[in-house]
Parts: structure tokens; sequence; C-alpha cells
């Protein structure tokens, strides 16, 4: 008897369409939703016109992240439009029967690090969000994307999206990475090949060596930026550091339905001889610290190169005039003014970890502010019952409280026009940390070492014998 | 809003890779409503720190208007926010052309009746090229036959036939899905998430 050879986003999609007709895309199932201020209140909006209502309230988890300021949270917000918009939430949860993470609440945090670290996204799971780093859930083998509001909106009356199937693409990359690069750079390292628009269409299933190797965090950090290279998702096949790190979270199955769900899980990986549309190879020791240069996270170099030259589309030329950087150039050196260590790429405990690690006995350089930013109210409290807060404080870099803070700007926390910022969030856009901002994406050992030095720093250069976990 | 044929002037926006943020900035999407955001449309790249329009910015530029935006590859990357969809269609824009567009995008578009098409690299500079000789040129949109036109040559474009559908009537997937609640139902039942 044989059986189709599936890849393991054919394995999940498959299982998840409730009907698929010729003339129409597939109504596919939505396992969990998670919503948060900014893109659902004209979703409620829009079942209450509609007379609607919410289907499953219990598989959709809302959370205030987007809008909250990231300090006095014990306040109320000061700004106006903010304040009413996490109101609304706060009202359409009530109405509707959703559980609220909000403000104040332990479990609060960006909506990416809450989901995994609550053990509410599991292999084998369809997962959306009106965010487009919904991705990042990808790291458990399940099917995660963004999705607009209109979407959300027939999410939380039906529990289901009308879909039409991608196509796969399988990226390998195997080896070893080398000292001071992290899963951080191997993402930015692929986009850099690929472009920003190079997976458009796709959706993407990370896999070798250098993949498996990696803790959950990382690989979070991988499939997180899935969307920054114009993939709908990426995802990872399910393994034992999987299950390792789900095992007595939160809401993580439970005796036997553990046994249940386990015996799920481990069918969760692509057939061998399974066909994808598309397979791009990497071999890890090609990749070093990366930094980008440009205006979106396909323009990154590796930290010893040199800024390439426009290839006539006038794309990079115009980067440059926005950056005041010029092609030929080497960043390293190049003075910066802020460094923000947070966002739902790199905000999570090991993330501060490592920073933390590094910075021990040293202080930021005097021209640099440095914001850390948590996660989630949990990454917060980690840190500071490991003492992680008392390093930072020594060394002059502030600890703020949760949310998604200046990945893009929409609280307080603003990189003035014309400054310069390492960052660890995903998107270096024109204006994305604030208007005239300009942002340099980095590996939260490369912000560190920035912070440190005041400057585009080469960590290797700093990190005489020392290894770190990736 | 039901989508007819229909022909109009065009705005050429040559950029690549335009991305969600500029098309509307994170910081306008505050609102708890889907109106009013075109005026904040390319807000950075329209207006300067003052609020002054910036002469050199397509939009701020007379002879070139229209319901009709042609421009770069990968339009609408970056975030998922419907929000950009919204301010292009307030503002007036019912269709976009370009040589390809992010999904999210592409989906939030169609869920609001603008009608992205995807045409061709040579395609593109031909239409950037007679636009910039003549900021008149009509381009006609025809939907029902899936082909658009401009200079007397027309091109065709695909379109997912349900979606197409949805356009000309004006109909949204909710309808849709709603009518599905039996089947959803069942599947629950025999479902490992459920």
């Amino acid at each position: 008897m044989s059986k189709k050879v599936k890849t393991l986003f054919d394995k999940i999609y498959d299982k998840h369409v409730v009907e698929s007709r010729d003339a129409s895309p597939d109504v596919f199932y939505i396992d969990r939703h998670f919503i948060h201020e900014v893109t659902s209140p004209q979703a409620f909006d829009g079942l209450r016109k509609k007379g609607l209502t919410v289907a499953r309230p219990k598989q959709t988890i809302a959370t205030a992240d987007h809008n909250v300021p990231t300090l006095n949270q014990h306040l109320p917000i000061k700004e106006m439009l903010s304040r009413i918009q996490v109101e609304t939430l706060t009202q359409n949860c009530k109405e509707f029967g959703i559980d609220l993470y909000g403000l104040g609440h332990e479990n609060q945090g960006i909506v990416h690090v809450i989901g995994p670290e609550l053990g509410i996204t599991q292999p084998g799971m369809t997962i959306v969000c009106g965010d487009s780093h919904t991705s990042t859930h990808g790291a458990f083998g399940s099917i995660a994307f963004g999705i607009g509001t209109s979407e959300v909106e027939q999410v939380l009356a039906t529990q289901c999206v009308l879909q039409s199937k991608p196509k796969t693409m399988k990226i390998e990359i195997n080896g070893a990475l080398s000292e001071g690069v992290l899963s951080k750079d191997i993402i930015l390292y692929i986009i850099s090949k690929i472009s920003a628009a190079g997976a458009t269409g796709y959706f993407v299933e990370y896999c070798g060596t250098a993949i498996s190797s990696l803790s959950m965090e990382a690989r979070m950090t991988i499939c997180n930026m899935s969307i920054e290279m114009g993939a709908r998702g990426g995802l990872i096949a399910p393994d034992e550091i999987t299950f390792e790190y789900l095992k007595g979270r939160s809401f993580a199955p439970k005796g036997e339905d553990w046994d249940k769900k386990m015996a799920y899980w481990s069918t969760l990986f692509s057939d061998p001889g399974a066909s994808f549309d598309k397979v791009i190879n990497f071999d890890a020791a090609d990749i070093e610290p990366m930094i980008t240069y440009g205006t979106n996270p396909g323009m990154g170099i590796g930290i010893s190169h040199a800024i390439p030259t426009d290839d006539g589309t006038g794309e990079i030329d115009k980067a440059m005039s926005y950056m005041n950087l010029s092609s030929g150039e080497n960043l390293e050196g190049q003075q910066i003014d802020y460094v923000f260590i947070g966002s739902c790429t790199n905000s999570r405990i090991e993330d501060l970890r490592l920073v933390a690690d590094f910075v021990k006995d040293k202080r930021k350089a005097d021209n640099v502010e440095v914001w850390i930013v948590p996660g989630s109210k949990k990454v917060e409290a980690q840190a500071i019952e490991e003492g992680l807060d008392q390093i930072f404080l020594k060394a002059g870099f502030e600890l703020r409280q949760p949310g998604c803070s200046a990945c893009l700007a929409m609280n307080e926390d603003k990189v003035p026009a014309g400054k310069y910022c390492v960052s660890t969030s995903n998107r270096n856009f024109e204006g994305r940390q604030g208007p005239g901002s300009r942002t340099f994406l980095a590996s939260p050992l490369t912000a560190a070492a920035a912070a440190v030095t005041g400057k585009i720093t080469d960590v290797r250069k700093l990190l005489k014998n020392t290894t770190y976990a990736v | 809003m039901p989508f007819d044929k229909f022909i109009d002037t065009a705005v050429p926006l040559p950029a690549t890779n335009v991305d969600t943020d500029q098309i509307i900035p994170a910081r306008f999407l505050k609102a708890t409503t889907r109106e009013g955001f075109g005026k904040n449309l390319f807000r950075d790249w329209r207006y300067d720190n003052e609020g002054n329009e910036k002469s050199d910015f397509v939009l701020n530029q007379s002879i070139f208007s229209g319901s009709i935006l042609v421009t770069g590859k990968n339009f609408g990357c970056g975030s998922s926010r419907e929000h950009a969809a919204w301010a292009l269609s307030d503002y007036g824009f019912k269709v976009v052309i370009s040589t390809f567009f992010a999904d999210i995008f592409k989906n939030n578009a169609l869920n609001n009746g603008i009608l992205p098409i995807v045409a061709d690299a040579v395609t593109m500079s031909k239409i950037f090229k007679a636009i910039e000789i003549d900021p008149t040129t009509k381009i006609e949109i025809d939907l029902p036959n899936e082909r658009w036109s401009f200079d007397r040559e027309t091109y065709s474009f695909e379109i997912n036939a349900f979606k197409k559908e949805c356009l000309i009537k004006g109909y949204n997937n909710m309808d849709y899905l709603v009518s599905k609640k039996g089947p959803i139902e069942k599947f629950e039942q025999e479902h490992i998430y459920c």
C-alpha cells in the first residue's frame, strides 16, 4: 500500500480543509486566533453591524501590545487614541466572551511571544492573527499567518478563512554556525540572498542541521521574519526540542491528552521524497553577523562587507539618500544613537540572557540610549528573577515593560528623525521606528556590541574565547 | 460596491517594494473605525514634518490624477494592516497595477473592492512611459473579461473566479463563510484541536 508522499505543510493544510471546490478558495479551519487592539476594533464593529456573534470564543486569545506604553503601565495610558483603542479591546472581549491578557495581567505581552510561552501554540495547528508576524508560530510546526481585519472578522464569526493553497518552498541550511552568529543572522542572510520579495506566494519550510540544532526561541526568530521575504509563512518540523519546550506550559496538553497529541505531532514532518515548488540550499559556514544598510529587510550584508552599489533600479540610491550613507562604504564604525532590543523577533528570555551575558561588567557608550523591552510580563519577571535587570542597570541599559514598542513606534518609544538605531526588530522601512528614523537591523549580540561601543561593531572582535549559544 | 467596467487616467508611482508603513504609517492606525484613512495615505512621502505638501511627490502633482495607481514590484509588502487598503480606497483608488503584490495586501485589497492587476515588466515600462509622455493617457479596466488596455493595446490579467464574482457583484467572503456553518460544525466534531 503506497501512501501519497506529502510535505509537512501539505499534511497540516489538508487536515484543516473543511470544504474544497474547484471554482472557490478552500474553506480553511483555524485552530487558534490571536487578536490585539490595533487590527480588531473594526472586526468587532462589523460583527455588531451584521448581527453576528463570535463562533468559538475559547479559540481566540486577546492581548494589548502594539499601542501600550513601556513605562508606568500601572497608570492610565496618557495618549488618548491609544487609550481608547486598548479600552475598546477590553470592552469587545467582555461583550463577546474572549479571554484577554490586558495591561497588568501576568500573561500580557507581545502576541507572538505569549502564544508560545503559554503553550497555546502547538504543532500541527492553524493559527492566524491580524499581524504579519504571526509566521513566528510556525517554529512549532504549525501553519501560522497574518490576516487583514476583514478576515479577523470572518474568523471571529466562523472560525474559518477562505484560502487558496500557496506554493511550497524548502530552505535547507546545513553546517555549524560560526562564533557570534545567531539565528537572526541566519534569517537576515537568507532574506539578503533571496530579496524582500523572494518568497512571495510561497509557504516556506526551514530545515537542515543548522535549523534543527536551534532552540525554540531561535527558531521563532527565523519563522518570524518569513514575511520579510514575502512568504505567507514559515514552519519548522517539530522534534524533541519542540516537545521539551511545550511540556508543562499552562495550555499545553496534559496526561492522556498529551499522548493523543504526541501521536499526531510525531507524524508532522515532510515525507522523504516530498516535492516542493522551490528548493534553496545554504551553508551555515558562509554566514557572518549581519547588518542591514537600507530600507527593506532584504538590504542586508555581512558585517565585513561594503554596501553594494545600485543595480540600476534606483532602489539602493533611494535608500542611501534616506539613510544618509553611501554605496561602497563599510558600516563597521558607523556612529549610532539608539539601540533597541525587543519586538516579536528578539525579546524572549534567551535574547535577554544573551545580551546580559555579553554586557556583564561592561557599560554602554555615552552617545547611545539603550532600550530593552521584554516580550512579555513573564519574560520581564524571569529576567528580574535571574538578576538580569541588575546587569542592565549597571550597564546603563533601560529595562522597560512589555510591548511592541520601538519596533513600530505606535507608542511613545520613537527614534527621532535623522537618528540611527541598531534594532533587533524585523523592519527597517522608512519611518518605521518614528518619522525620519534610520534603522539597522541586527542580532541581539550585534545590538549589544553597538550599545557598548556606540558604533556598528563586528561582535566577533569582542568575543574572545567566549562561546554563545544560538 | 459593485465593480463595473470603466475608463480612467492613472497615477504613476514607480518605486519598488512600497511597504504598508509608507502607504499608511503606524501612528495613524489608532482609529477604531474604517473611515478617513485617505488623508494620511503615503503621509510621509506626501507631507513634510510641518504638514506642507512635498511638491516632488506624485499625489501632489495636479497633472496626475485618476483612480488607477501604477506602481513598482512587490507593492504592499510588510504589515498585514488592512488600513493600507482602506487608505487607498478612501483616497479614491479602485485599481493598482504592478508586476506583483505582497500576498496579504492583495487579499486585503480584494476584500475592499480594490482590483490588483499583475502585469509583466515590459508592459509596466510601457505604461509608465505612456503616462510620462501624456498624463491624460486613458486606461480601460474590463474586469468581466479580465482585460485592461491603453494606447490601443489590450492586455489580459488573471483573477480567481470566486474573487472576481465577489468584486463584480459587491459580495464579501463573510456571506459565503456564514453559509458554510453546517460543514464547519461537522468538521469540528472530528477535529483534533476542537
